[in-house]
């Protein structure tokens, strides 16, 4: 036991008196929570438009200041032909652009059928597709304020109501992404880098040859990280819920619980990287590729799983990544209970012992 | 019982061969020299013997423990320090040291009469890191760091490479006091100059084992005719040596250069070849072999 806290002790120095480590462990977090918090977002207020308003009567002013009411939109230059549309889209002064006819209320009123041209810039698509969302619901609200016409006799009404997010916010999507990409860096990646500087630095050598067992090696130089995981994880979570209104419908305890099987299901890849890699470099290149960019691309944070490609859809079965997401939405938004979330605990956890059984068979006694 | 055994040990690094059939007996409590320039398989023969690596064939044993069968219990009992300074750099000096013992199950007090002579020189600098001590200093905490568990065999790799003068007399020093102790010391060294430091030397070299004795020994086997020689044009005289018809062999020794002679040498006879070279100043007598004339020798055999 004595040999062992000695370890622990020595990690805990190393993870003090490293600057990079250090930044990475704490800095990492609240950066990337407040990056996808605040900047990556698809929520938009005050989008930049022209107005290029050939009608000039009543109706279309009336028009302009329904879209700039909502919000969403800012008039930022009202343009007298066409060709300005075009080089205002080129200077990028403007996302969307949108044309009212010179007959507008005429048409409106009497051929009870007007047209309005919304132009948007196609070079953004997310944003493009965003915007015309919004124009196009507000168009239809203003014609229904506008046209006095009696309601149908007989109609059906749409009533929507998205459950578990119902502001649609991105936020709900991005904290247990976020999360999941903390632990595996902090986890996978750290472990993988402090096993490789002891080999880098021929630390290992002398450990090697020491009475020590290979797996108390292992263990020792694991078990401050797990900690540290776990206080990022919490972290994570607290500034969801109280910066970004994230709510936790579920149990915290299952929550944490949760949360430290995937923290040693990636300590488990980590250390399975640092028994294939020999120095510094090669654990951060290998971590990067083999475990941050699926991470982030596969595992359904991103981009949803279902639309991607079949191909991918099977890689991404693979990526446990992907299963801790689906547990913390689960837990976090629909309140689930473990009963509900079996399979997918159980597939973190076969990986888990699998990871780490593989990596004891590859962990060297020797130097070669 | 031999301290150590090295039963025709070969090893290859793909097409390299490291060490080629070595064979070599260490005594309990001798202090064992391995001298050889860098490349020639001394560390891979540390290696193996401290169960580090495999060897492609033969056998070794430590205190008669087999490198490969009994390679924990080896771990127990042996020291170690690698050729590259292999302490943490961002622990402190005692931080270091506590270490070592802690994982070696024993404590820094128990052992402490065994590093005392060594510790006490870094032992004002126990609170500054290990990365920022200066090379005698770190080569000083290394070796207490692989004496802390009171180990019955230390095997030091190039242990002096990189030290000051000074630094190395001293190791040299207190690797004369463990030795008294009781404690089986095998150290390798590309300096010749140690080789006379120790009880028996190994010259190693492209890993085969050229001779096997003690240094005295080893010297007084030099059998050719060997002079010392210095001119005002030194950077000439190796050519010009290399063209007389009685040289054997010539290497720089020093300032001087070292030339063996096929048969005993008329010093008139080299200097007024010399003098029609061109050169002056010429200083030329006989001198005593050593370990480096030895090995040099063995060497061209």
């Amino acid at each position: 036991m004595k040999p062992f806290l000695a370890f622990v002790k020595k990690e805990i120095y190393h993870i003090l008196r490293d600057r990079r480590t250090l930044l990475i462990l704490f800095g990492m977090p609240i950066i990337q929570v407040l990056i996808f918090g605040y900047a990556v977002t698809n929520e938009f207020r005050g989008a930049s438009i022209a107005v290029l308003d050939q009608a000039q009567d009543e109706l279309s002013t009336d028009l302009q200041r329904h879209l700039v009411a909502s919000g969403h939109f800012a008039i930022i230059e009202q343009v007298d032909n066409v060709s300005d549309i075009e080089s205002a889209f080129q200077k990028g002064k403007i996302k969307m652009a949108v044309v009212i006819p010179p007959d507008f209320s005429q048409d409106f009123y009497h051929r009870k059928k007007a047209v309005v041209q919304v132009l948007s810039d196609g070079s953004d698509p997310n944003t493009a597709s965003t915007l015309l969302n919004y124009v196009t619901n507000m168009v239809n609200q203003f014609q229904v304020r506008k046209s006095q016409a009696p309601p149908l006799p007989l109609q059906i009404n749409i009533e929507s109501r998205l459950v578990y997010n119902p502001e649609l916010k991105s936020v709900y999507m991005f904290v247990p992404g976020v999360t999941a990409l903390i632990l595996m860096l902090v986890s996978a990646m750290m472990t993988a880098l402090t096993l490789a500087k002891e080999k880098e630095l021929g630390t290992m050598e002398l450990l090697l040859v020491s009475p020590l067992h290979p797996f108390l090696i292992i263990v020792g130089k694991v078990t401050p990280y797990v900690f540290l995981a776990l206080i990022n994880a919490i972290f994570i979570l607290a500034l969801g819920v109280f910066v970004f209104g994230v709510p936790i419908k579920g149990s915290l305890l299952l929550l944490l619980g949760l949360c430290l099987l995937f923290i040693l299901t990636a300590l488990a890849l980590g250390i399975l990287i640092s028994t294939k890699t020999d120095t510094q470099q090669a654990a951060m290149l290998t971590s990067l590729m083999m475990l941050m960019m699926p991470t982030m691309l596969l595992s359904g944070f991103i981009f949803p799983v279902e639309s991607m490609p079949r191909l991918l859809q099977w890689i991404s079965t693979i990526i446990p990544a992907k299963y801790f997401i689906i547990l913390l939405k689960d837990v976090m938004l629909k309140g689930s209970g473990i009963e509900l979330i079996l399979w997918e605990v159980m597939v973190l956890g076969i990986m888990t012992l699998f990871f780490l059984v593989v990596s004891l068979k590859n962990f060297k006694i020797r130097l070669a | 019982m031999k301290a150590i055994t090295i039963d025709g040990i070969s090893k290859k690094y793909g097409k390299t061969q490291a060490l080629d059939q070595i064979n070599l007996e260490v005594e309990e409590g001798a202090l064992f020299g391995l001298i050889g320039p860098d490349g020639a398989g001394k560390t891979t023969l540390f290696r193996i013997l401290t169960t580090l690596l495999l060897a492609d064939t033969g056998q070794a044993s430590v205190t008669g423990l087999d490198v490969v069968k009994d390679y924990k219990e080896i771990r127990k009992t042996i020291g170690y320090m690698p050729g590259r300074f292999s302490l943490y750099q961002d622990l402190t000096v005692e931080e270091n040291l506590n270490f070592f013992a802690t994982i070696f199950g024993t404590t820094i007090e128990e052992n402490y009469d065994l590093v005392r002579d060594i510790y006490v020189q870094i032992e004002p600098f126990k609170n500054r890191r290990a990365g920022k001590l200066s090379g005698g200093m770190k080569q000083k905490l290394a070796l207490s760091c692989a004496l802390i568990h009171k180990p019955t065999v230390l095997f030091l790799d190039e242990p002096t490479t990189g030290v000051d003068v000074v630094s190395r007399q001293e190791f040299w020093e207190m690797l004369r006091k463990l030795k008294e102790k009781g404690i089986t010391i095998l150290v390798s060294t590309p300096y010749m100059d140690e080789a006379s430091l120790c009880d028996r030397i190994a010259l190693i070299q492209k890993g085969q084992l050229l001779s096997i004795d003690s240094p005295t020994n080893i010297i007084q086997q030099f059998s050719k005719p060997l002079y010392a020689v210095k001119t005002n044009l030194l950077h000439q005289l190796l050519g010009d040596l290399r063209t007389f018809p009685l040289t054997d062999t010539v290497f720089p020794f020093g300032e001087y250069l070292h030339l063996t002679t096929k048969q005993q040498l008329e010093e008139d006879q080299l200097t007024i070849f010399l003098q029609n070279k061109g050169h002056q100043k010429i200083q030329l007598h006989p001198t005593k072999a050593t370990i480096e004339d030895c090995f040099m020798e063995l060497m061209t055999n």
